[in-house]
C-alpha cells in the first residue's frame, strides 16, 4: 500500500484506513482539565479587552476565561453562549490567529497568545457535555418568523427568536442543517459529527422547526413567506461557484473545491474517496487550503495551490498557511491558471506567472506547466438564486448593521448579505443581531 | 567571589541558609541529602520529652494556596513535632554532626513548661556535639493545647523563664524561636532577651485555615469529615515575618539581638532582603519541601552574584543595612513627591492600570481609543496600584518630581526640605517647627 499514492489518476485508498483516520483527527485536540487550568492562568483580564473588540460575536473573553480558572467551565460556557449559540464551532474554526488571539496583549509581549479558541471549546464542550440545554424560552408572542438557510447566520437567528418566544420556521434547501459547518471548513476541524451535534443541541430550545427541501425556487417564494410570517430572515449563503474561464476547466478531473469539501464532510469513510495524485488547487483562500490539505491527507502524492497574488494577499491566514506547508501542500504564489491540458481527462494545468500592476493583475507571458490529474477551483463563491426586487451591493444582498434589506420585514445575514467577512463567527453574529432587531420590530 | 561563611553565634556554616525546624530535619537521612546538596545547617525537627513520643494524624497533613499556574504560594501543615522516640534522634544528630563539622546543627525542643523537664533533656543534647539549641515556642496547633509551643510562646514570662533555665543546664547557644501570632512581636524578643537568649528566630507558622472543603463543609486538610488550624508559612507569609524581624532590629530594647530569620525564603532575594533588615542567616522550609533540596544552589549563586555586584565580601557587610531605614509612618517626608510614567516600549496594553486607577483610586491614567495609557500628572498621587498590578516588571515606574519642579497636582513647587506628620498642619497634635 505503501507506493498507492503514487497510483496515477484519481483513485481511492491512497492510504491505509488507519493512516487515514489518524490524518483526520482533531487539528486542536480537547484540552483536558490540567491544561486549562495551565492555559487559563495566562489571561492577564484586561480592561475592555482587545480579544472582546476583536471577537465578531463580542464574547467576553477574559469572563469566561476567570470562569474556568475558578473551577466553572459551565458558567464560562454560558458566557460564551449569550454572546454566541454556536461558540462550539466557533471555538473550533474560528482563525483566532487573525480574530481574539491575534490582539492577546501575551501575543504583544511574548509572541505567544493564551489560546482563546481552545479555552472556549473546553468550556463549551465542558457544558453540552452535561446534556440539557441552558436556556429556556420566553412566554410565546405569537408571532412567526421564516429563515431561509439553516446555516449559522440562521441557526443563530432561530435560536435567539426562539428563546425570546417568538415560533421560527426554517426552511433548508438541503436535507441536513448546519450550512458550512455541515457542508463546509475542514473535517479536522470538526470531528466526531460535532456540527450536527450542534444543531441537535441548539434545537432543544424548543419553537423551531425546520423544513429540510424547502428553498427558495425550490416550492418558496419570498411573497409567500412575507404574506405568511410576521417576518423574514434570509440566509441563503454562496450558492455559486466562480469560474476560471480557462479553456478545458471542464474537463473530467476538475471540480469545484466546496463540492469536494462537501462530498468528504459528509462520506461517512474517507478511505473510500478518491482523490489524485498530482492535484493543483487554484485560490488563496481558507476553502484552496481545506481542500489542498485534505488532499494531501487522503494520499495524493503531489498538490499544490497556485494563487495569483503574492503570499500576504492571499486570505487563508499565514497560521493556516503554514498548516498546509506543514502538511506537505507547495504552496505557489503569482501563477494564474491559463488552460488545463489533457487528452479526455486533465493531465496538466498551464499557469502563467503574474505581477500586480497598480492593484491588478497581470500575465507576465512566462508560462509553466504542473502535472494535474485533478484540479480543484476555489475562487470564490456567489450570491445565487436570492429573491427579486431586493437591493444588492458588491453582489450581496445590501443589509445595514440590523440586517434590514432593503425591502420591509425581510432581514438578511451570513455570507449572502452584505458587510463582514465570510466567517461563521460572523454569521453568527449577523444572525443574532437581526433577531434582535426583528424582535423590537415586532414587540415594537 | 564572595564568601557566603557565615558565623551566627560563633555557629559557623558554608552560608547563611539553614533548613527549619520541620519535616525536612526530621531524620537522619534527610539531613544527609541536605547537606550533601549544599545546605549551610540544619534546625533538627523539634524533639519532646523521652517516653512515648507523640502521635500525628494519618489524614492529610498539609493544605495549600496556589498562585498562577498553580505555583505554592503558602502551605499550612497540621503536623506535630517528631513523632519518633528521643534516643533514635539524639543517636542520628550525633552521627550527622560527627561527618559533617562544617555544617550547623541546631536541636529544636519543646518540652512541657517544667524546670526538671528541661533539665532532663538538656545534657543529652549537649552530648550530642549539636551546635546550639533552638526552643520551640511558637508550634500553633496540637503542642499548644498542651501547654507548649505557641502556650508558652505568646507569654512573655514563660518565655523568659524557660530561657533562663535552658541558659543554666545548656553550654552553647540557645535560639529562641518566635511564634507571630501574638499582637507585637517586640515583647517575648524582649523577654527571651531578658532571659539570656543568645538570639532569637522567627517566625514560626501563622495560624490559618488554608481552605474550606465546600462539598464537606470541612476546613483543609481534612481528616475524615472534621479540620482543624494549622500553621502557615511559604511565600505568602514573607512579608509579616520580614516585619517582625525588622520590629526587633529597630527596637531599641533588642538591637543587635541576632536573628536567625524564617518566614517564605524561596530565593536568593528573599535572604538577602531578611539579612539587610538584620538577620544573621536564613531559614528555609518550604521551598524546600516544594522543590526540593537543589534550591539551595540557587540561594547561593544568586546571593554570591549580588553581593560581587554591590561588592559586599561577606555577610556582615550588608546585614542589617537596611534597619535604619525602617521608620514609622509618621516620619515619613511629606515633602517627597513622585508620579508614574508609563514605559510605552514595554507596555503591551492590558489596561490593568487603567481598572485599578479609574475603578479603585484617583482616575490618574488616560486610556486612548487605541489603547495608550499615559499618566495624568495633575491627579496622581503616586500610590503605586498601578505597578503593583502591571504584568510587565519595570513598565511602570515611580519617578520623582525633583525639589523646585512643579507638582501638577497640587499646583505647588515641591519643597527642598524635609517635613513630616509630626509637624504638619493639619496634625492636631502636631508640635511646631522650630
Amino acid at each position: 500500500m505503501a507506493s498507492s499514492h503514487q497510483a496515477s489518476g484519481i483513485q481511492a485508498g491512497r492510504l491505509s484506513s488507519q493512516d487515514i483516520v489518524d490524518n483526520f483527527g482533531d487539528l486542536h485536540p480537547a484540552y483536558d482539565a490540567h491544561e486549562a487550568s495551565v492555559a487559563a492562568d495566562r489571561c492577564y483580564f484586561c480592561y475592555d479587552a482587545p480579544c472582546m473588540t476583536a471577537c465578531p460575536t463580542s464574547i467576553d473573553i477574559p469572563q469566561f476565561i476567570r470562569e474556568i480558572q475558578t473551577g466553572t467551565p459551565e458558567a464560562a460556557a454560558r458566557t460564551i453562549f449569550d454572546q454566541n449559540i454556536l461558540g462550539g464551532m466557533c471555538a473550533r474554526v474560528c482563525p483566532t490567529e487573525t480574530l481574539c488571539e491575534e490582539v492577546c496583549v501575551r501575543e504583544t509581549a511574548e509572541g505567544k497568545p493564551v489560546e482563546i479558541g481552545r479555552l472556549q471549546r473546553y468550556a463549551t464542550d465542558a457544558l453540552m457535555a452535561k446534556g440539557g440545554h441552558p436556556f429556556t424560552r420566553a412566554a410565546s408572542t405569537g408571532k412567526r418568523v421564516a429563515i431561509v438557510g439553516a446555516g449559522p447566520a440562521g441557526l443563530s437567528a432561530a435560536h435567539r427568536l426562539a428563546m425570546l418566544g417568538h415560533d421560527v420556521v426554517v426552511h433548508e434547501v438541503k436535507g441536513k442543517s448546519g450550512g458550512l459547518n455541515e457542508f463546509g471548513i475542514a473535517a479536522y476541524k470538526s470531528t466526531n459529527d460535532f456540527a450536527a451535534r450542534e444543531v441537535s443541541w441548539l434545537m432543544q430550545i424548543g419553537g423551531i422547526n425546520v423544513k429540510h427541501g424547502d428553498g427558495l425556487g425550490a416550492g418558496l417564494t419570498l411573497d409567500a413567506l412575507k404574506a405568511d410570517f410576521d417576518a423574514v430572515f434570509l440566509s441563503i449563503g454562496l450558492a455559486g461557484v466562480n469560474a476560471l474561464r480557462a479553456p478545458g476547466e471542464n474537463k473530467d478531473g476538475s471540480r469545484d473545491a466546496v463540492e469536494f469539501i462537501a462530498e468528504l464532510r459528509q462520506a461517512t469513510d474517507l478511505s473510500t474517496l478518491a482523490v489524485g495524485r498530482n492535484v493543483v488547487v487554484i485560490g488563496g483562500g481558507m476553502t484552496a487550503v481545506d481542500a489542498a490539505v485534505q488532499s494531501k491527507l487522503l494520499g495524493a502524492e503531489n498538490v499544490t495551490i497556485a494563487y495569483r497574488r503574492g503570499q500576504d494577499a492571499m486570505g487563508a491566514s499565514r497560521f493556516e498557511q503554514d498548516l498546509a506547508t506543514s502538511k506537505g501542500v507547495k504552496l505557489m504564489f503569482n501563477v494564474m491558471p491559463v488552460a488545463l491540458h489533457g487528452e479526455g481527462a486533465a493531465s496538466e494545468i498551464e499557469l502563467e506567472y503574474t505581477s500586480i500592476v497598480d492593484g491588478k493583475v497581470s500575465g507576465t507571458g512566462e508560462t509553466l506547466r504542473l502535472a494535474a490529474d485533478q484540479l480543484f477551483k476555489a475562487i470564490g463563491q456567489t450570491l445565487e438564486g436570492q429573491p427579486e426586487g431586493l437591493v444588492l451591493e458588491a453582489r450581496k444582498i445590501k443589509v445595514n448593521d440590523t440586517g434590514r434589506t432593503s425591502v420591509a420585514a425581510v432581514w438578511a445575514g451570513g455570507d449572502c448579505a452584505s458587510g463582514g467577512e465570510d466567517l461563521t463567527v460572523t454569521a453568527v453574529a449577523e444572525g443574532r443581531d437581526a433577531a434582535m432587531d426583528i424582535h423590537s420590530s415586532l414587540m415594537g | 567571589m564572595a564568601d557566603l561563611t557565615t558565623e551566627f553565634l560563633g555557629i559557623k556554616s558554608p552560608n547563611p541558609f539553614w533548613l527549619a525546624s520541620a519535616p525536612p530535619t526530621d531524620k537522619e537521612y534527610n539531613v544527609r541529602r541536605a547537606f550533601e546538596a549544599g545546605w549551610g545547617g540544619v534546625v533538627w525537627k523539634t524533639l519532646g520529652s523521652e517516653g512515648p513520643p507523640v502521635v500525628n494524624v494519618n489524614g492529610p497533613r498539609y493544605g495549600a494556596i496556589f498562585g498562577a499556574d498553580r505555583r505554592l504560594l503558602g502551605l499550612n501543615n497540621i503536623e506535630l513535632i517528631t513523632d519518633r522516640p528521643l534516643e533514635v534522634n539524639l543517636e542520628e544528630i550525633t552521627r550527622v554532626k560527627k561527618d559533617y563539622p562544617d555544617r550547623a546543627i541546631i536541636v529544636s525542643l519543646m518540652v512541657p513548661c517544667e524546670e526538671q523537664a528541661w533539665k532532663d533533656i538538656l545534657p543529652k543534647v549537649e552530648a550530642t556535639g549539636a551546635d546550639g539549641i533552638e526552643l520551640n515556642f511558637g508550634c500553633p496547633h496540637g503542642m499548644a493545647e498542651r501547654g507548649m509551643g505557641s502556650a508558652v510562646g505568646q507569654v512573655p514570662e514563660y518565655i523568659q523563664m524557660v530561657t533562663e533555665w535552658c541558659k543554666k543546664y545548656y553550654s552553647k547557644p540557645v535560639i529562641v524561636k518566635l511564634t507571630p501570632n501574638i499582637t507585637d512581636i517586640r515583647q517575648p524578643a524582649r523577654a527571651a532577651k531578658n532571659g539570656g537568649a543568645d538570639a532569637v528566630s522567627l517566625i514560626n507558622t501563622i495560624n490559618s485555615i488554608v481552605s474550606v472543603d465546600l462539598d464537606i463543609m470541612a476546613p483543609n486538610p481534612t481528616i475524615g469529615d472534621k479540620g482543624t488550624h494549622g500553621g502557615y508559612c511559604g511565600p505568602a507569609v514573607k512579608p509579616i515575618a520580614m516585619n517582625m524581624v525588622a520590629e526587633i532590629a529597630r527596637d531599641p530594647q533588642t538591637h543587635g539581638l541576632p536573628i536567625s530569620a524564617i518566614g517564605g525564603v524561596t530565593n536568593w532575594r528573599d535572604a538577602a532582603e531578611f539579612i539587610s533588615l538584620g538577620a544573621g542567616n536564613v531559614q528555609v522550609c518550604t521551598a524546600a519541601m516544594t522543590y526540593g533540596f537543589k534550591v539551595v544552589e540557587e540561594m547561593i549563586s544568586g546571593l554570591s552574584q549580588w553581593m560581587d555586584e554591590k561588592g559586599h565580601a561577606s555577610i556582615a557587610d550588608f546585614m542589617g543595612q537596611a534597619v535604619p531605614n525602617v521608620t514609622d509612618w509618621q516620619y515619613l517626608n511629606l515633602n517627597y513627591v513622585a508620579k508614574a510614567v508609563i514605559n510605552q516600549e514595554d507596555c503591551i496594553s492590558c489596561g490593568r492600570c487603567f481598572a485599578a486607577c479609574e475603578d479603585t483610586s484617583h482616575q490618574a491614567i488616560a486610556m486612548s481609543e487605541d489603547r495608550v495609557f499615559t499618566v495624568k500628572d495633575d491627579e496622581c498621587v503616586a500610590c503605586n496600584l498601578c505597578v503593583s498590578v502591571c504584568p510587565v516588571e519595570n513598565c511602570i515606574t515611580m519617578e520623582q518630581v525633583a525639589p523646585g519642579q512643579l507638582d501638577e497636582r497640587t499646583g505647588e513647587v515641591v519643597s527642598e526640605g524635609y517635613a513630616n506628620w509630626t509637624t504638619h498642619p493639619n496634625n492636631p497634635s502636631a508640635t511646631a517647627a522650630e
